[in-house]
């Protein structure tokens, strides 16, 4: 459905280019849940934001991102905004700064309606009803005449899902959907969208950094590092196997409360790289415990190395050397 | 030993509801809350957004003046007139690292500030020697003194404000949400370096957190505030294997499991709806309003803290109950 062909995504910037995202391919299947893991600076966010074609001012997308038979690369905002909003949809972090803060909640879900269906009136205000019943929102009727500020956290991001949801999309890009929430408020969020994907097929984008939300809802996982994939694979191929080193790194450094752990925590040495400043070889090798000579040398490609598994380490003797 | 006694702890605010004509009706941050911390003690805060974690933190370091009860010092009331003293003894580490740094100011000068304020006799090779030490146990270079705060990554601001907090090797430390921040990758090394402090100055440690992970990992007892109240508090072990109050079954159950096996095949709790308003909490306990497990006498009388176990205090009328039937 959608497939991201060897995207690059560049900054210009005072002190010289950046590139943000470099040569990422990614494919996501109807119905399908791809979760994307990285720390802030791997680039996952500005990667979708590339692909829809939102990137900020100073940014550069080159590749093909193709949606159903059209490149969004270079598309006008004229056939984006045919897409955008009615068969992709985005949820974001902070439901506060995407909601219009002046405007009703029903006219801002009747809005996207009137957009891309046409619809007006009581049309769309009776399936704005409808969504919100959809996603659990009690007293909708009510909850039309409120202004964002006067929901809750919770109540804002289903909102937000309501309105991803009002054309019928194909796909959703849910950029740290509950990251802002409380846990007990994102266990519901995260049961909200396992039931539209279930229920709707509806496929799904989840960018987070917690690998906890990964392990519950995505089928395929893709783990970025510098702005590169370093390990693809399947949820649990990633979680029971993972053959990067960093991805190791990632699983090993959180604490779990099914595994609980005592005295020091095994950690990733060293901080994220500044994209600036990017040596010649693998971008994670300063802060590898498997670092080889060869990997200062020359970036390591993503290679396949198992039937729908790929990595880019040149190493395949990550259990004996650990 | 114990280091800090606080009793009936109450820090209300004043809030004006009703516009011009409008009445003051107080927000009840923290409503009641008592417990002691011993020395070399990790106590974790746990708690949603708004249930007064960091408010408490704040009463406790005095920051805050508390509406009702004590915050007792080695078994001493703090005067108003010993509060600046105090704070040699306690410190603090706040969540975003950037934010609670200085930007004009160096390192050096950050992390000396401290020393400057209560050791003014101090000469100026012995405080850059002493910022030095220090730096060097948190895990910075001492050569990065002269550096000012936009140089440094998250992680090491964090580290500077955490060496601040130590440099006058106080006997508490308060953290408010100190990794919250901090990218999943830093996060370990800056609780690895918290446990070690610990552990060369047999420090106290107040860690106030909403991640139950991490709490878990790195306290010795764990207490669970909702609405301002405790609603449980125990030792770290028996708390998370065998938590009493329905809330803490519900937080613990409500976080994801790093394993899509075990994490899809959990038993769900869903708590419906949202906390509700400080302004306006429910009668009796305020839990009740979204209690899977809440019975008549829930709206009528509070729950007192009741004895659970060794060391174990929950605040439920029906945990008993609650507990047979699982």
């Amino acid at each position: 459905m959608l497939s991201i062909e060897n995207l690059t995504v560049r900054f210009a910037t005072q002190d010289g280019e950046v590139a943000a995202v470099s040569d990422v391919s990614l494919k996501v299947a109807k119905g399908e849940c791809l979760g994307i893991v990285g720390e802030s600076g791997s680039g996952k966010s500005q990667t979708f934001m590339a692909a829809l074609g939102l990137l900020a001012t100073n940014g550069q997308a080159s590749g093909r991102v193709d949606f159903s038979g059209t490149d969004l690369i270079g598309a006008s905002e004229d056939v984006l905004n045919t897409i955008r909003g009615n068969k992709i949809s985005m949820i974001f972090q902070d439901p506060m700064t995407s909601l219009t803060p002046h405007m009703k909640v029903g006219r801002q879900l009747a809005e996207v309606l009137r957009q891309h269906r046409g619809l007006s009136g009581e049309d769309a205000r009776t399936q704005a009803i409808a969504m919100l019943k959809r996603v659990h929102i009690p007293e909708p009727e009510r909850r039309l005449e409120m202004y964002p500020h006067e929901l809750s956290g919770g109540l804002r991001q289903r909102v937000m899902i309501a309105m991803a949801l009002m054309c019928g999309p194909e796909l959703i890009i849910a950029d740290e959907p509950t990251t802002a929430l409380d846990v007990t408020v994102q266990a519901q969020i995260l049961d909200l969208l396992r039931d539209v994907k279930e229920s709707m097929r509806t496929g799904i984008v989840l960018i987070t950094h917690d690998l906890g939300v990964i392990a519950g809802l995505a089928d395929r996982v893709a783990v970025m590092y510098a702005g590169r994939l370093v390990e693809t694979g399947t949820v649990r191929e990633i979680f029971a196997d993972p053959q990067h080193p960093y991805t190791r790194g990632l699983l090993a450094c959180t604490p779990r409360l099914d595994d609980p752990t005592y005295g020091a925590l095994p950690t990733i040495p060293g901080q994220p790289p500044n994209l600036q400043r990017l040596a010649a070889g693998c971008s994670f090798a300063p802060r590898c415990p498997f670092v080889l000579d060869a990997c200062l040398l020359e970036r390591p490609p993503l290679r396949p190395f198992a039937p729908g598994r790929a990595k880019a380490c040149i190493r395949d003797d990550l259990e004996r050397a650990s | 030993m114990t280091l800090l006694s606080v009793r009936d702890l109450k820090v209300h605010f004043p809030v004006k509801v009703g516009g011009v004509f409008g009445h003051s009706v107080p927000l009840k941050a923290v409503d009641g809350v008592s417990f002691d911390l011993a020395a070399g003690e990790t106590l974790g805060i746990v708690g949603e957004s708004g249930c007064g974690k960091s408010t408490l933190g704040r009463a406790i370091l005095h920051l805050l003046p508390p509406t009702a009860g004590t915050v007792a010092w080695l078994g001493k009331d703090i005067p108003p007139s010993a509060v600046h003293e105090m704070r040699r003894e306690m410190q603090v580490v706040f969540q975003d690292p950037l934010a609670s740094l200085d930007p004009r100011m160096t390192a050096g000068d950050i992390i000396a500030e401290p020393l400057r304020n209560y050791h003014s006799d101090l000469g100026r090779a012995e405080i850059t020697a002493r910022v030095q030490d220090m730096m060097a146990k948190v895990g910075l270079l001492p050569g990065m003194i002269n550096r000012y705060p936009h140089e440094f990554s998250g992680g090491q601001c964090q580290r500077i404000g955490i060496a601040r907090a130590m440099i006058l090797r106080p006997k508490l430390v308060v953290c408010d949400e100190p990794v919250s921040a901090l990218d999943v990758s830093i996060r370990a090394q800056v609780v690895n370096l918290l446990m070690s402090l610990q552990q060369e100055f047999g420090l106290s440690l107040i860690f106030i957190s909403h991640d139950l992970s991490v709490v878990r990992h790195i306290s010795h007892r764990v207490m669970v505030l909702y609405l301002g109240r405790i609603m449980e508090l125990a030792d770290r072990d028996s708390l998370y294997a065998a938590p009493r109050h329905p809330y803490t079954q519900a937080l613990i159950a409500a976080v994801p499991i790093p394993d899509p096996d075990k994490e899809r095949a959990k038993r769900r709790i869903i708590l419906t709806g949202d906390p509700p308003s400080p302004l306006n909490p429910p009668s009796g306990c305020v839990f009740r309003t979204r209690c899977p497990h809440a019975t008549a006498i829930c709206s009528q009388a509070v729950p007192p803290l009741d004895s659970a176990g060794p060391g174990h205090a929950v605040a439920c009328h029906n945990w008993p109950e609650i507990a047979a039937s699982l």
